[in-house]
């Protein structure tokens, strides 16, 4: 896979094609009583879109964004990503398909304390066995990207917390992946500050990025263009539904 | 659309200098505790490259030491007969002795059995603080490769008259360091001058506790027979072999199996390379030192997993596979535990150093002394760094991302 020359912002392929396609997915943590996850979810996104995923503690979305990032496996049902059936890969290829298609942010940041905020999001590239030149180059443009461009050799800790979560969306969005997964990418943040993140989702979004954002705040969901409601491992509602 | 379609290839292997990098985070991230959890495999290979790099330094001081007195020195002395019996050297034995081509020196000296050497008239008869009497001939001092300490040998007068010279040992027990006119000790009965004491004479221990007079003041005070019982033969140091080859037949025609000939310095190069029995001890106490060291690595790492929970499982979410995890941790153990080796060697290598310059010995460090420590360092963090390598590996990405 040649490594890509154009802007991050743009995800290869966008348009109505499916990037993540869930059927009928169970997960079932196998405990005294077991306790059922995911209970049958179905859920297809295209590229480009922006969902949010809504739901109260224990409604087993943290699950849903485990099976979706492909960090763990489905107790039955089938998960695609970029027309890709998961569950018939190996760990490796697992390692592969993350390293090369999905961008993880998450609500605690990770970014590594010791590094520059450059080195950090050229991280995202490590994997995916591309040089360390190159890695920075790409780095350097996904943190224009997030319009922290002139900060290249600040450590995350002279950083506020909004600018640390800009740094490490811009690390999910270096590889150009097929889709960014943001597990409550504001929940570390103040009012404020979220709203600057949420607003930078959306313009990349706009810019043609799939996104699924994992939140419990219906406030935040109410801005995505689609939310998909779960509830006790079932989806109970979806504004946008594609037919299967 | 082709690429989607296309089978996704599994993770990349690491490249060499991500590698590298990443294995030192743990390192550059936690300098203090990496320092002092690399500090017992330091000490324990400093331990073990010292001992081999001083007890190397030190037969390498010893082996010069010889070569500088000279490995040329043969000795021819009397053995036993077929009786059991000392067989006694001709007299004219170093004068044939002189006659072989390459020798350059004879000299030879007699022991006198029953003359006993003492401080003063005073001093029991059975304290003889085990002195011998010896005749001598007057170049003997150059042919062990000795000199005087202090005052001067015996010549062609003071070889006639009551004179003696004692060799180290000897002055060191009758209490005699220097020498003031008139200075005098009990031989046989009789007052002996004393106008010389010899220099310690490695290669020929003997000479060290001997007093020393002329052979013809021992046939006149000391009732000696003019029998010499060993020859200091200097050979061309080519023919060295040869010679000694030679030695029995012609320092007695008539018995040349009641001749012993020895090359002193083969004695002295031998016991030179027996090695010492501390070293065992040091090397033990290195070993265990390098056990603990090992331990403390482990123990670390172990730590250094369960603190990086969160990184392990934001690396396997960037794509890390397990084996990429094991990799890195095993890397880090294996490269704390090499820069312990290698400050180590240098410590072990500059205790060698210091050392062997106070004695002015020429610094040896064995090839074998910092490689093997630089290779059981690298070894143990290997061993060390297994198992929490595969405890890292083993971590569950959702596990170790979402229990912080």
């Amino acid at each position: 896979m040649s490594a890509p020359a154009v802007s991050p912002l743009v995800t290869p392929g966008a348009g109505h094609q499916p990037v993540l396609q869930l059927t009928a997915v169970e997960k079932t943590y196998p405990s005294t009583p077991p306790v059922r996850a995911l209970a049958g979810v179905d859920l297809s996104v295209d590229a480009g879109e922006l969902v949010a995923v809504v739901g109260p503690s224990g409604s087993g979305k943290t699950t849903l964004l485990h099976v979706m990032g492909t960090l763990d496996r489905p107790t039955s049902g089938t998960v695609r990503i970029t027309d890709l059936d998961a569950s018939a890969m190996s760990d490796r290829e697992l390692a592969g398909l993350r390293a090369r298609r999905i961008g993880f942010v998450f609500q605690q940041f990770f970014l590594a304390e010791h590094a520059t905020i450059l080195d950090n999001v050229a991280d995202g590239l490590l994997y995916a066995g591309i040089s360390h030149a190159r890695r920075r180059e790409l780095a350097l443009d996904a943190l224009e990207a997030v319009e922290l461009g002139n900060r290249v050799s600040a450590r995350p800790t002279q950083l506020s917390g909004g600018q640390r979560q800009r740094v490490a969306i811009a690390r999910a969005l270096v590889g150009r992946p097929a889709i960014v997964l943001a597990d409550e990418p504001t929940g570390n943040l103040d009012h404020k500050t979220g709203q600057a993140i949420l607003a930078l989702l959306d313009e990349l979004h706009r810019g043609g990025t799939t996104i699924v954002v994992i939140t419990h705040d219906r406030d935040i969901a109410a801005h995505m263009p689609r939310q998909v409601h779960v509830l006790d491992g079932h989806i109970i509602t979806d504004t946008g539904a594609t037919q299967p | 659309m082709t690429d989607t379609l296309r089978l996704v290839s599994p993770a990349a292997k690491l490249r060499t200098d991500d590698l590298g990098r990443i294995a030192s985070v743990g390192i550059r991230t936690r300098k203090l505790r990496a320092a002092l959890s690399a500090l017992g495999i330091a000490i324990g290979v400093a331990a073990i490259v010292a001992v081999l790099g001083l007890s190397s330094s030190s037969q390498a001081g010893l082996l010069a030491e010889i070569d500088q007195l000279g490995t040329n020195l043969l000795t021819v002395s009397n053995g036993q007969n077929l009786f059991g019996d000392t067989a006694e050297l001709p007299v004219a034995a170093p004068a044939m002795l002189r006659r072989i081509g390459p020798v350059n020196t004879v000299e030879e000296t007699g022991a006198l059995s029953t003359a006993k050497a003492y401080r003063n008239p005073h001093v029991p008869t059975v304290n003889t603080n085990g002195l011998s009497v010896q005749a001598t001939s007057l170049g003997l001092p150059n042919a062990v490769g000795t000199h005087l300490a202090t005052g001067t040998f015996l010549n062609a007068a003071t070889a006639r008259e009551p004179v003696a010279v004692l060799g180290a040992l000897a002055a060191e027990r009758l209490g005699i360091d220097r020498i003031y006119p008139g200075e005098r000790i009990w031989v046989a009965g009789r007052w002996f001058y004393v106008t010389g004491i010899l220099a310690q004479a490695p290669l020929a221990p003997e000479i060290d506790t001997a007093v020393l007079v002329g052979f013809p003041a021992a046939a006149t005070y000391l009732n000696f027979d003019g029998h010499p019982s060993k020859a200091y033969i200097r050979s061309a140091t080519d023919q060295v072999a040869a010679v000694q080859g030679v030695l029995a037949a012609t320092a007695n025609p008539e018995d040349p199996s009641g001749v012993t000939v020895s090359r002193p310095s083969d004695a002295l190069v031998a016991r030179a390379k027996a090695k010492s029995a501390l070293n065992g001890l040091f090397l033990g106490l290195g070993a265990v030192s390098l056990l603990v060291g090992a331990v403390g690595v482990a123990n670390i790492m172990i730590i250094s997993v369960l603190e990086r929970r969160s990184e392990i499982g934001l690396r396997r979410a960037l794509g890390a596979t397990k084996n990429h995890i094991r990799i890195q941790f095993l890397s880090e153990a294996m490269l704390l535990a090499l820069l312990g080796g290698a400050v180590g060697v240098a410590l072990g290598a500059a205790a060698t150093a210091i050392y062997a310059s106070t004695k002015h010995w020429a610094i040896v460090i064995p090839t074998l002394a910092w490689t093997g420590g630089l290779v059981s360092a690298l070894l143990i963090g290997a061993i060390a760094g297994l198992m929490p390598a595969i405890r890292a590996a083993r971590l569950q990405p959702t596990e170790a991302l979402w229990t912080v």
